[in-house]
C-alpha cells in the first residue's frame, strides 16, 4: 500500500480482508474490505468504537472467527509468500505463536487455574514442537519471565496467586516464547489501573523492540496510542478509513470521522465542553449507502450518500477514505 | 494441608458419625410397638406345632441376651460403644449370625459390582456430557448425549426390568438372578470370576445406562461454561492442540464439580441401588436391608445404615482432603 516513513520492509500484505457474519435478518459485514500492510518492527494501533471490527480483525488474522461469523474474502500474505487466510487446520495451528501470537484482552481469567504458570509455558512450548528436557524447558520459561519482569518463583505459582499485572506479564510471556514476527496485542491493558498500564505498555515496548517484531494493537484508548505506536489506523463500521503515523493523524487528521475522534479527546491546555462523535453508530446489518459515516459526519454532501470512497493517499504515508479528497467530488462541490 | 486441619476434619467426621448413630439409634425404636423377638418366636411357634406356653419365657430370656430390657440410655450407651468398636451385634431375624458377618459377606458383591458401575457411568458421562458441549467434537458424538439423557429419566430398577426382559428373558444372554450360578464353588477359579462377571453385567448395565445421562447433563452444563473461558480462547491463539485444550484446558476444568457429586454418589452406591440388587436378587448390601427391612432387623438395618453414614462421612471427608490437589484455588491453611 504505502511506503513507510521508516523505510522498513513489509511483514504482513493485508488486501481485501472481509469478515461477514450470517444473522436472521441478513449478511452483518464486520470487516468490510480492509486493505493494511503491516511492516517489520513497527507497532501499529488500530482505534475504533466498540463493534467498529478492531477484534474480528485480529481474529481473523488469527482464523479465530467462529460461526455464524466467517472469512469471506481477502488476504494476508506474510513476506515469505504464505497467505494466512489460505493454510489448512494444522498450518494455522502451528502459524499461532509461532509467527503470529495474540496477547489477550482479560489477562485476569486468560491463565488455565490448574496449572502452575511455568508448566503451562513449558506445554505450550512442546505442543508446538519445542523439544528438549525439563530443566531446559523451564530455564528458558525463567528467562521468559525475566524479561517481562517477572520473578523465577512465578514459575511454579497458580494463577490465583499473581496479581492482574503479574498474569498480564505471564500472557506476554507465553506469546513471545516463540519468537512471533506479529504480536497481536487486544487491549492488553484495559483490565488494568493506569499506572500498571504504563508498565506493562513499557514492557511490550521493550519486548518487542528486542525482537524485533511488528505489534498490532487494539484499543480505543487514544492517549494510550499516542504513546505506544508508531502508527495508527482508525475503523468505523468494519472499514479502515484512516491510516497514518502517529503525529500526522493527531496533528492533521484528513478523515472527518478521525477530526472528530481527535477533537473528543479532553485537553489539559484549554478548557471547554467536551464534545462527542453525534449520532450513534451504524447498524452493520442496515449500513447506509455511499460512505458509511455520512449520516454523522457534518461535512457530508449528497454525493456521500451515493458514491463509496476509498482509501486514498491525501499526503506521503497518510491514507484517508473520503469523498472530500477525492478529485471527482472535489468537481461536484466546485 | 496442615496437621491442624486433618485432626478438625477427622474430629467432625466422628461427630457426624456419632450424631447419625444416635438417630438411628431411637428411630427405630419410635416405631410400632411391633417386638422382633415376640413376632420371630411366634412364627417359629406356629410353623413348629401348636404350644405357645414358655413364649412369654422365652422373650424375656433373649431380651436380657440383647440388652433389651435394661433402660433405654443404657442401651443408647452400649449401643454407642459397640458401634465405635464396630460391633454390630447379632442379626434379630437370623440369629445367631453376627451382623457384621452378613455386612461382610455382602459388602464386597456391593462394591464390585456398584463401584464398578458408578464409576463406568461417571467416567462415560463425563465423557459425553464434555464432548456434546464442545464445538469440535464431531457431531454424531455431539448428539449422543440425548439418548443418554432421555435414559437418565427412566429408573434404574425399570431398566434393571427392561434389560433383564430383553436380554434375559427373550434373549437368554445372561442369567436372570443371582450373583454367580447355583453350586458353583465360591473358590477363586477363572470360571468362577467369568461367572461372576457374567452375572454382573446386566445389573451393571441398568445402573450405567442410567447414570451415563446423570453425568452427561452435569458435564455439558460445566463445559459449555468452561469452553468460553478466556484461558481456552487463549489456549486456541496460543495453537494447543485441540485435544490438549479439550482435557487439560476444558475438561480438566469442567470436572470439579463432578467430583464432588462422584464421592456422595459412590459414598450412596451402598443404598442407593437396593432395588436394582434386589431385582436381580443380587448377594450384596442392598438385598441383606431389604430382607431387614421386610424382617424388623433392627440391628441389621442399624448397621447398614451405620455403615452406609459412615461410607458418606468418609467420602466427603475424602474429598476435603483431595479437593486441594484437584484445585489448586481451593486450600486448607488458614493463612489464605
Amino acid at each position: 500500500m504505502s511506503e513507510s516513513v521508516n523505510n522498513r520492509e513489509p511483514l504482513l500484505d493485508i488486501s481485501g480482508l472481509e469478515v461477514h457474519f450470517e444473522t436472521r435478518r441478513g449478511i452483518a459485514r464486520a470487516v468490510n474490505e480492509v486493505d493494511l500492510t503491516l511492516y517489520k518492527g513497527e507497532r501499529f494501533g488500530l482505534v475504533g468504537e466498540s463493534g467498529s471490527g478492531k477484534t474480528t480483525m485480529i481474529l481473523a488474522l488469527l482464523r479465530m472467527i467462529k460461526t455464524p461469523g466467517f472469512i469471506a474474502g481477502g488476504k494476508a500474505v506474510f513476506d515469505d509468500g504464505t497467505d494466512l487466510l489460505a493454510l489448512n487446520a494444522e498450518q494455522v495451528r502451528q502459524t499461532r505463536l509461532k509467527r503470529v501470537a495474540m496477547v489477550p484482552q482479560g489477562a485476569m481469567n486468560s491463565l488455565n487455574p490448574v496449572i502452575r504458570i511455568g508448566e503451562q509455558m513449558m506445554l505450550t512450548m512442546r505442543e508446538h514442537g519445542e523439544e528438549g528436557e525439563r530443566d531446559e524447558l523451564m530455564a528458558r520459561v525463567v528467562g521468559l519471565l525475566e524479561k517481562v519482569g517477572l520473578k523465577p518463583e512465578a514459575a511454579s505459582l497458580y494463577p490465583h496467586e499473581l496479581s492482574g499485572g503479574m498474569k498480564q506479564r505471564a500472557c506476554i510471556a507465553q506469546a513471545i516464547c516463540l519468537n512471533p514476527q506479529l504480536i497481536l496485542a487486544d487491549e492488553p491493558t484495559s483490565a488494568l489501573d493506569v499506572v500498571v498500564q504504563r508498565q506493562i505498555m513499557q514492557t511490550l515496548r521493550q519486548l518487542q523492540i528486542g525482537l524485533d517484531a511488528t505489534v498490532l494493537l487494539v484499543g480505543h484508548d487514544m492517549g494510550l496510542m499516542a504513546q505506544f505506536a508508531e502508527r495508527v489506523g482508525i475503523m468505523y463500521g468494519g472499514k479502515l478509513v484512516e491510516v497514518g503515523t502517529v503525529s500526522d493523524i493527531f496533528r492533521n487528521p484528513q478523515h472527518p470521522y478521525t477530526q472528530l475522534l481527535i477533537s473528543s479527546i479532553p485537553s489539559f491546555e484549554t478548557r471547554g465542553d467536551f464534545k462527542g462523535i453525534p449520532g450513534v453508530a451504524l447498524s452493520l446489518l442496515d449500513p447506509p449507502s455511499g460512505c458509511l459515516f455520512h449520516p454523522r459526519c457534518p461535512k457530508a454532501t449528497d454525493a456521500c450518500a451515493q458514491r463509496e470512497p476509498t482509501l486514498k493517499e491525501v499526503s506521503p504515508g497518510q491514507w484517508a477514505s473520503c469523498l472530500l479528497h477525492e478529485e471527482e467530488h472535489d468537481a461536484t462541490a466546485s | 494441608m496442615n496437621w491442624n486441619y486433618i485432626v478438625r476434619r477427622v474430629a467432625l467426621f466422628l461427630v457426624v458419625v456419632w450424631a447419625a448413630a444416635s438417630v438411628n439409634f431411637f428411630v427405630p425404636r419410635l416405631g410400632t410397638g411391633r417386638d422382633p423377638i415376640r413376632e420371630k418366636l411366634g412364627q417359629l411357634a406356629a410353623s413348629g406345632g401348636l404350644r405357645q406356653d414358655g413364649i412369654e419365657a422365652m422373650v424375656k430370656a433373649y431380651q436380657a441376651k440383647f440388652g433389651l430390657d435394661k433402660p433405654l440410655y443404657v442401651q443408647y450407651l452400649n449401643f454407642l460403644g459397640d458401634t465405635f468398636t464396630l460391633d454390630l451385634g447379632y442379626s434379630l431375624a437370623n440369629y445367631p449370625a453376627r451382623v457384621g458377618q452378613m455386612i461382610g459377606n455382602a459388602i464386597p458383591w456391593t462394591i464390585g459390582l456398584m463401584v464398578v458401575s458408578v464409576l463406568i457411568g461417571f467416567a462415560l458421562g463425563t465423557l459425553i456430557g464434555a464432548l456434546s458441549a464442545w464445538p469440535n467434537a464431531p457431531p454424531w458424538v455431539r448428539s449422543l448425549a440425548v439418548p443418554f439423557m432421555t435414559l437418565s429419566a427412566i429408573p434404574p430398577y425399570l431398566l434393571g426390568l427392561i434389560v433383564l426382559y430383553i436380554l434375559g428373558l427373550k434373549m437368554q444372554w445372561f442369567p436372570l438372578s443371582g450373583g454367580y450360578s447355583p453350586g458353583m464353588l465360591a473358590i477363586a477359579s477363572v470360571d468362577f470370576y467369568l461367572d461372576v462377571l457374567h452375572h454382573s453385567i446386566l445389573p451393571a448395565l441398568a445402573i450405567v445406562l442410567q447414570a451415563v445421562g446423570f453425568w452427561a447433563l452435569g458435564m455439558r452444563g460445566m463445559m459449555v461454561t468452561t469452553s468460553g473461558e478466556d484461558y481456552v480462547t487463549l489456549a486456541e491463539a496460543n495453537g494447543l492442540r485441540n485435544r490438549t485444550i479439550f482435557f487439560r484446558y476444558g475438561l480438566r476444568n469442567a470436572m470439579l464439580p463432578q467430583f464432588t457429586a462422584l464421592g456422595l454418589s459412590l459414598a450412596n452406591v451402598v443404598a442407593g441401588q437396593v432395588i436394582v440388587e434386589v431385582i436381580f436378587a443380587y448377594p450384596g448390601i442392598g438385598t441383606v436391608l431389604f430382607q431387614a427391612i421386610q424382617s424388623s432387623d433392627y440391628t441389621v438395618i442399624n448397621g447398614v445404615v451405620l455403615i452406609l453414614i459412615m461410607s458418606i462421612g468418609l467420602v466427603t471427608m475424602l474429598m476435603d482432603f483431595l479437593y486441594p490437589l484437584l484445585d489448586p484455588r481451593i486450600s486448607h491453611s488458614r493463612q489464605n
